[in-house]
């Protein structure tokens, strides 16, 4: 029961971090058709969050809903790989600030979609039925956040020379964390052990077939593998998390016992 | 989203619209008051007076800059909704005016002006937008408000407009007024459930009416006497139903609304006129409603910043997409060849 819980909370916070910080275009986009195709995407993966912590509810019984379990969980607990709790820039502090960039937006959503596309059509396999129906309908969702997110890589990788040197600058900064994708977790060992979830290394060559083709259209270099490996999905996360779920959890906390 | 009643000029010396030459043939003019007179519709392709046309091309670009302004004070709580329902709807709320303001835009593009011309306006701070949107949204309780008594007002301004003559912006605003009315109902919703909450929540739903129930009813424009405007409008069906006269429909059905959520609109002089059979209300500050259309709301310049900011950022975007889409044609004739 135990691995199953903490694996579902890794699917669900994965989905309401970037769920989360998709929604900071909202009214910012740089062009309208972006400001609604993002929304769109944040919405499907709010959507998946909520059906996610709903199944963890049910799971765990007692008092746990799908709100306590998003904005009464500390950073410690929550699971997300830490490529998706980044701002949408380049490295910085968390405490700095910088504008919003749709290249980072749009490498990081193309290298999660492109794991997610793999792992929700293998997870709608799961013996879990539950995770399993969940995985059918996300599945849709990323297909269509995947297709979204490629055409936008392909077009600033082969669009000008200033989008050019920023989407690889984009893709540079990001690529290292996806090899939090294909390390170690416990949770994830046991609820694979458990024929709950999926070994993510068997999908590992198909998701770089499906990066090397669009690096390759979209004429952008691949970085080399190596560094360090975050670990977000243990619980050990980047400065930046802390701030997203200050924000986020704030007005609940502030109002423990409001009903909204 | 919301219109005010769009008779507010944009300032002068700009070039939104776009010159179109006009033919002020007297039959041409015949066929189209004859049309207008018989409740018709007038379509893209047919003959208009340049006047009618500015006219709907300055409301229907105002309208369409409004739902796109109107993204950033309810954008300002999708952060922090409380509960993911609360931030899955507010999302979705938010996107839908992004919606809106694209087909009105479309709408507007019939008429012979381009986005970018649109987007020029806004810009420079020549266009107009719903100066409702140059107030800030304090707590999450002007969420449910917004939805409550802003979009409530923007439904009493839009629904006759699903009947004005010219034919996309009448479709278009079918649309507009079918997810309107869902946001409206949304944003009572909201704060029905907040009312049944903590005492803290039920002052943060008063606090956010007392904010906004004044200005919710100047949206509706100035005093009929005071709107030069609106006569040309009702003449040639683009406006049919005066601002005071929707001003009052809206304080009629809001304030049992009020009564059954539980709390008070913050007007001394709102009382049922039993002679009138209307509500009575007070002296709305039209000084303070000028000086926000002028540029001098708490907002204005909040607002129209990030307009542009968010508009700059994006160009090396655009520019991309656009230079992309050129290599790849360059490319199919190469192929072709």
């Amino acid at each position: 029961m135990s691995a199953a819980i903490d694996y579902l909370l890794h699917l669900a916070d994965n989905a309401l971090v970037l769920g989360q910080r998709n929604a900071e275009w909202c009214g910012h986009g740089p062009i309208l058709e972006e400001d609604i195709a993002l929304s769109n995407v944040s919405l499907d993966l709010i959507g998946q969050a909520r059906m996610l912590y709903q199944l963890v509810a049910t799971l765990k019984g007692g008092d746990a809903t799908e709100d306590k379990l998003a904005y009464f969980r500390d950073t410690g607990e929550f699971r997300n790989y830490t490529l998706l709790e980044l701002p949408h820039h380049g490295p910085l502090s968390g405490y700095a600030h910088s504008s919003l960039d749709y290249g980072t937006t749009i490498v990081r959503n193309f290298l999660y979609s492109a794991l997610m596309a793999l792992l929700w059509e293998a997870l709608a396999k799961s013996n879990n039925t539950d995770l399993a129906a969940i995985a059918a309908k996300s599945l849709k969702e990323v297909r269509y956040h995947l297709r979204h997110s490629r055409d936008w890589l392909v077009r600033l990788g082969d669009g000008t020379d200033e989008s050019h040197v920023r989407v690889q600058a984009s893709l540079d900064h990001l690529m290292p964390y996806t090899q939090e994708f294909w390390a170690h977790s416990p949770a994830e060992a046991a609820a694979v052990k458990d024929g709950i979830a999926v070994d993510l290394n068997t999908l590992k060559a198909d998701w770089d077939a499906i990066v090397d083709a669009a690096l390759e259209e979209a004429t952008l270099q691949r970085p080399k593998a190596g560094g360090y490996v975050p670990e977000g999905k243990n619980g050990v996360h980047s400065e930046h998390l802390g701030f997203l779920l200050a924000e986020m959890q704030s007005l609940a906390r502030a109002h423990p016992n409001g009903v909204w | 989203m919301y219109t005010q009643s769009f008779n507010v000029p944009d300032a002068p010396g700009g070039k939104a619209v776009a010159p179109v030459p006009s033919k002020e043939d007297p039959a041409l003019q015949a066929a189209f008051d004859t049309r207008i007179d018989a409740d018709g519709r007038i379509e893209p392709q047919d003959w208009m007076p340049d006047a009618y046309r500015k006219t709907l091309v300055r409301q229907i670009s105002q309208h369409a800059h409004s739902e796109i302004v109107g993204m950033l004070p309810e954008g300002n709580w999708i952060s922090r909704a409380p509960s993911l329902k609360r931030k899955a709807i507010l999302i979705a709320k938010v996107q839908d005016e992004g919606g809106h303001g694209l087909y009105l835009y479309s709408a507007a593009e019939t008429l012979g002006t381009s986005r970018d011309q649109m987007l020029e306006g806004l810009h420079s701070g020549r266009a107009k937008y719903s100066s409702i949107f140059n107030y800030p949204t304090l707590t999450w309780a002007d969420v449910g408000v917004i939805g409550w008594l802003v979009d409530g007002a923007a439904i009493m301004n839009q629904i006759p407009l699903c009947r004005c003559s010219y034919g996309p912006y009448a479709r278009a605003m079918v649309r507009v007024c079918k997810e309107e009315s869902f946001h409206q109902r949304q944003g009572y919703e909201a704060l029905l459930v907040m009312m049944t909450g903590t005492a803290e929540q039920k002052a943060m739903v008063q606090d956010a009416v007392n904010r906004f129930w004044w200005k919710c009813l100047a949206m509706f424009g100035p005093p009929d006497a005071d709107s030069p405007n609106s006569v040309q409008g009702m003449r040639w069906g683009i406006k049919r139903i005066s601002n005071d006269d929707l001003r009052q429909k809206f304080v009629d059905a809001t304030v049992p609304q009020a009564k059954v959520l539980g709390v008070t609109l913050p007007d001394p002089d709102l009382k049922w006129n039993e002679e009138r059979q209307h509500y009575d209300y007070g002296q709305i500050d039209w000084n303070e409603f000028w000086e926000t259309v002028n540029g001098n709301g708490p907002c204005n310049k909040e607002r129209l910043a990030t307009r542009v900011k968010a508009h700059n950022d994006g160009q090396w975007v655009r520019d991309a997409a656009l230079a992309h889409a050129n290599k790849q044609k360059a490319r199919s004739i190469k192929e072709a060849a």
